[in-house]
């Protein structure tokens, strides 16, 4: 017998706020397969998507907006969500099950949940709402801020907590001389104790924002046309402001709930139960906007994010976990100072000793809560806060600590280094607090699911891809399980080398060794006469290219053994195409170029017969070369005052530019000057992979610098340097590195940049996996490179000094050396003779290789006899005619 | 008194003779050399590290290209000398033709010999 078809429809499911943790609910409901069992619409305020508001403040060194997004396009297509963008609801008819929003339309539901966050709290201060008063919650407050500071001068923010000091740090950035008022008697009341605070107060007075703590904000004095021009404090003292900023808090959105009846607590936010139920069985409430069951309203994303997890999985009617309390562990950088506190970071469990480091002068504070046994129940750490991530999972474990708690506050040097990697934390350590994943679900995302390596274990656990705090210790984690499991890490760069390319650099830098020869039968894993391979030859000729001048070895890479380890593109000093043939890209630094100049390019790619496109480094790529043919071609090219684009190297490509202030009425830098001195200055610099880069004339980005691996936009104060940014297959937007640099540090900071890359990079790394890859990212690349952390920034700028001093045209030198042109033949036992196997047939006015001429050998035999001579091959025998005329 | 500069010339068997090709000396360590057969053919010549001369064909069979000369030489870690061809980086056994990625395909091989001149 058949049975019906279920005719029921689908049950409603109303979300109501679409900020970061109702975007965590949407996809827990996803993953937990129950996107399909309702109908689910969404109504959000906000006229975009949900964004990651923990990053906000990352709008102001370049993200947009779109950047911040946190789905990946068409997320709520493929799930058959329907999301209603900047349609606030205003009513809940619990009766009715209905909501009606901002334009009036009713929606009714079977399941609603409130996911509305929280707003900023304003004190009630006279003048509060004048003109250049500013909250900082979403991305249109940014961007009014961004606006209004351009015609002001100074700002203030009310409030020295996590948010206040944020702000405080993007006003500093936006160039404004910057106050914060605290009304406690220290910042960050919440997060530190007294000996925290004045170290964060130092680091922070020390970059020039200055500190008001103890004295309250009585009100802003506004000027006659409603914009506000001061502040008045409670201790009588005054400022002169033209921008306030009020981060005094955040308050629970619980408006909508108290209207219709449900219970709220009494400091706000909507009550619910450990499964975070609303007074109304049919209402949840998760995120800030919620007061969970121990009495407390959580401000931070990752107690929201669990309970969205909790109700998704209770709507797929699975078992959930249920949401009881969260631990307020943070850490953070601010204004560049690493904070941290965790546990119980004031000592309030009976008994508790506290453990302190403290050097006010260089900012650094350090204290570790402990029972009398020695097990770890908190701490707040300032300045550097390193250990964080392995100290947190320990705290309130119970168990003493593997080393004494002095030990892990002293900093390196003062007493022997000790770090706990992730063997010292039992398997229900949480590892990740973002994303609530423990060491144990690590451990098996390695033995079960056979991730090796941290990327794989991020998609598959989560772990990591939120702050990112945990992404060493997860390294070692990994790492150490993999030991465990008996699989072995091989970091060696090929069979024939145990050591990595970062380290090879370190051995050839070192020990001054000259030839891959004698790096492999003195470092290399293999016997004594072993070869090499086809991954180390190049690798080793690129890194002793690099570093030519220190060992006294030939700059040019065709001298010597060097020729013998070059990919076939170097050896030939051009790239090869499919069909064995050559293409040749001469430089046209910065992409400008004379209209002669274009014209010897012309004339060349008509008399060889190449087929000729523009590249999108904004230079001219001429295709279909032979060997035979690559000296000619360039004799002609040198002569008319070309030099090699290193197009077949990996080494600096081009630096693409606009066309900037000379003609450009946005332009407020030279672009193209600038393009065409980095272009001269790095052009020839060997790397491990190649490098692109681009000028932009201003921020409106016409050159797309931020797709490359070192990107320059103009500001009306001078540069700003972008690094780590990509096109291709994984695109990625470059990171800010400096702002307002004049020309010369410009270029100090690129210089330093490249060379610590070179030194650091993995064997075909770009910059941006890089970055993304070296420990500490991009604030230890930004320490060492701008702050010099390391103490190498004179090195590498030597370094960089050199090769600006050694660099020779390659295709020059070639042409001027007899023994170096000999190799330029097809056939050494003929040469003279082009290569038949090198066809082309005609498309669109051009050529293009012949591909059904190497299909098979006997076609090629076949086509060779003359009484056989097809017809298309009569364009290649134009070309190979003058090669001939001048063999002859 | 006379001294004769003795040359080393690399011999190729091709069909039923020996061909000659080049000076050894013409060769680098590591790397190879185009041949151009007299029936048309192309050969890859080769010298290693130990100073070894191999030969094999110069087409990629992977690709139809005819690049084999120009791709560098390694060996692995049981002592096979071969070539990674430059264009999809197919490994090749100087010795047996045979493909070190892919068992299923071969290149010729031709036997050499070195004569002084
Ligand atoms: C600058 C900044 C830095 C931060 N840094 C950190 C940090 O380092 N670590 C951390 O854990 N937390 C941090 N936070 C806090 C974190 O952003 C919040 O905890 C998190 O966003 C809470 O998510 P939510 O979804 O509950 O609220 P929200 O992200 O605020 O989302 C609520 C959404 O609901 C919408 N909404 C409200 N009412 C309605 C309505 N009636 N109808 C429709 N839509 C409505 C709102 O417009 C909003 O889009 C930071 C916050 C800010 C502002
Ligand atoms: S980036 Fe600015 S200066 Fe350059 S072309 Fe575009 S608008 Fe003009």
């Amino acid at each position: 017998m058949n049975t019906s078809p279920m005719t029921t429809p689908k049950p409603t499911l109303l979300l109501v706020g679409y900020g970061m943790v109702g975007h965590r609910f949407l996809e827990a409901l996803a993953d937990a397969g129950a996107a399909d069992r309702y109908r689910v619409v969404v109504l959000a305020e906000e006229p975009r998507p949900a964004y990651d508001r923990v990053a906000l403040t990352s709008y102001f060194s370049g993200r947009s907006p779109e950047d911040l997004l946190l789905a990946e396009e068409g997320f709520t297509d493929k799930h058959g969500y329907e999301l209603h963008l900047s349609s606030p609801a205003v009513a809940v008819d619990r009766a009715a099950k209905t909501v009606t929003t901002a334009a009036g339309h009713t929606i009714g539901y079977d399941t609603l949940v409130l996911a509305t966050g929280s707003y900023p709290f304003v004190p009630p201060v006279d003048g509060k709402d004048a003109e250049g008063c500013f909250v900082y919650r979403t991305i249109e407050d940014l961007q009014a801020i961004e606006r209004y500071a351009a015609g002001a001068r100074v700002g203030a923010v009310v409030g020295g907590g996590l948010l206040g000091l944020e702000a405080a740090g993007a006003l500093r950035g936006l160039g404004l001389e910057t106050h914060v008022v605290e009304f406690a008697p220290r910042l960050m009341p919440v997060q530190v104790d007294e000996g925290g605070g004045e170290a964060l107060r130092r680091t922070i007075e020390e970059m020039g924002v200055v500190v008001h703590t103890g004295v309250g904000t009585k009100a802003v004095e506004v000027s006659q046309d409603g914009t506000a021009v001061g502040m008045q404090f409670t201790d009588g003292s005054r400022l002169d402001t033209e921008l306030v900023v009020f981060s005094a808090g955040v308050r629970p959105r619980d408006q909508l709930a108290r209207d219709c009846g449900l219970t709220v607590g009494e400091r706000g936010g909507i009550a619910v139960d450990e499964f975070c139920l609303t007074s109304d069985p049919n209402v949840f409430a998760i995120g800030e906007c919620a007061m969970a069951v121990d009495g407390r309203v959580y401000g931070l994303v990752a107690p929201g994010y669990e309970m969205a997890q909790t109700v998704a999985r209770q709507l797929a009617a699975q078992s959930a976990q249920p949401f009881t309390g969260a631990d307020l562990s943070t850490k953070l950088k601010l204004l560049g100072v690493d904070v941290a506190s965790f546990g119980d970071a004031f000592a309030t469990t009976p008994g508790a000793l506290d453990v302190v480091y403290s050097d006010s002068r260089a900012g650094v504070y350090k204290k570790l809560v402990v029972t009398s046994e020695g097990a770890l129940l908190g701490g707040i750490l300032v300045g550097d806060a390193e250990a964080y991530a392995s100290l947190r999972p320990l705290a309130g474990t119970g168990k003493p600590l593997p080393v004494p708690a002095e030990s892990l506050v002293l900093p390196a040097g003062l007493a022997a280094p000790v770090s706990l990697g992730g063997s010292a934390l039992p398997d229900d350590a949480v590892v990740c607090n973002c994303h609530n994943v423990t060491k144990g679900q690590v451990r098996a995302a390695v033995t079960e699911h056979s991730c090796t390596t941290v990327p794989e274990v991020k998609t598959c656990t989560k772990a990591g891809s939120g702050c990112g705090s945990c992404l060493k210790l997860l390294g070692s984690i990994v790492s150490e399980e993999l030991e465990a499991s008996g699989v072995e890490v091989d970091k060696g760069l090929c069979p024939c080398f145990a050591y990595t390319r970062a380290e090879l650099y370190e051995i050839v830098r070192v020990k001054r060794i000259a030839t891959h020869r004698e790096l492999l039968a003195k470092h290399g894993r293999v016997g004594q006469d072993a070869e090499g391979c086809e991954v180390c030859k190049p690798t080793v000729g690129s890194i002793i290219a690099s570093l030519a001048p220190e060992l006294e070895a030939s700059g040019h890479i065709l001298d010597g053994e060097q020729a013998a380890l070059q990919d076939t593109n170097d050896h030939f000093l051009a790239n090869l195409q499919k069909n064995g043939s050559y293409s040749v890209v001469p430089r046209i630094p910065g992409g400008e170029i004379t209209p002669d100049k274009l014209i010897v390019i012309g004339e060349v790619a008509r008399d060889f017969g190449l087929y000729t496109k523009i590249t999108g480094g904004q230079r001219i790529d001429l295709f279909g070369a032979s060997v035979d043919q690559l000296p000619q071609i360039w004799s002609r090219l040198v002569a008319a005052g070309f030099e090699s684009g290193h197009a077949y190297g990996k080494s600096l490509r081009t630096v693409k530019s606009c066309v900037g202030s000379t003609w450009c009425r946005y332009g407020v830098q030279d672009s193209v000057g600038m393009a065409i001195l980095l272009e001269l200055r790095y052009r020839g610099l060997r790397s491990p992979h190649k490098l692109k880069s681009a000028v932009s004339g201003c921020a409106r980005e016409c050159a797309e610098a931020r797709g490359k691996d070192f990107g320059v936009i103009a500001t009306s104060n001078g540069w700003n340097l972008y690094v780590g940014g990509n096109g291709g297959a994984t695109p990625r937007h470059a990171d800010l590195l400096a702002q307002d640099l004049d020309d010369e540090q410009l270029i100090r900071l690129i210089d330093r940049f490249l060379m610590f890359y070179i030194r650091t990079a993995d064997r075909l790394e770009r910059t941006s996996t890089w970055l993304e890859r070296i420990e500490g990212g991009l604030d230890h690349v930004r320490d060492v490179v701008v702050h010099d952390s390391l103490g190498i920034a004179a090195d590498l700028e030597e370094l960089m000094s050199h090769h600006v001093d050694d660099y020779q045209d390659e295709w020059a030198a070639t042409l001027a050396d007899p023994e170096r042109l000999a190799r330029f033949v097809s056939f050494v036992n003929a040469p003279g003779v082009p290569d038949p196997s090198i066809r082309f047939t005609p498309e669109r006015d051009q050529i293009k290789p012949d591909l059904v001429l190497l299909a098979t050998e006997e076609e090629l035999l076949a086509a060779l006899d003359p009484d056989n001579d097809p017809d298309n091959a009569r364009v290649a025998a134009r070309a190979t005619a003058s090669i001939l005329e001048d063999a002859r | 008194m006379t001294t004769v500069a003795v040359q080393t010339r690399i011999e190729l068997l091709a069909g039923r003779g020996w061909t000659a090709v080049c000076d050894l000396d013409l060769l680098l360590p590591g790397r190879g050399v185009a041949v151009l057969l007299p029936d048309g053919r192309q050969a890859a010549v080769f010298r290693d590290a130990r100073d070894r001369i191999h030969a094999t064909a110069n087409r990629d069979p992977f690709t139809g290209a005819y690049v084999l000369s120009r791709g560098l030489l390694g060996s692995t870690a049981d002592g096979r000398v071969y070539v990674a061809s430059p264009l999809l980086k197919h490994r090749f056994d100087l010795e047996t033709g045979e493909c070190l990625d892919d068992e299923s395909v071969r290149i010729p091989v031709y036997a050499v010999r070195l004569a002084e001149v």
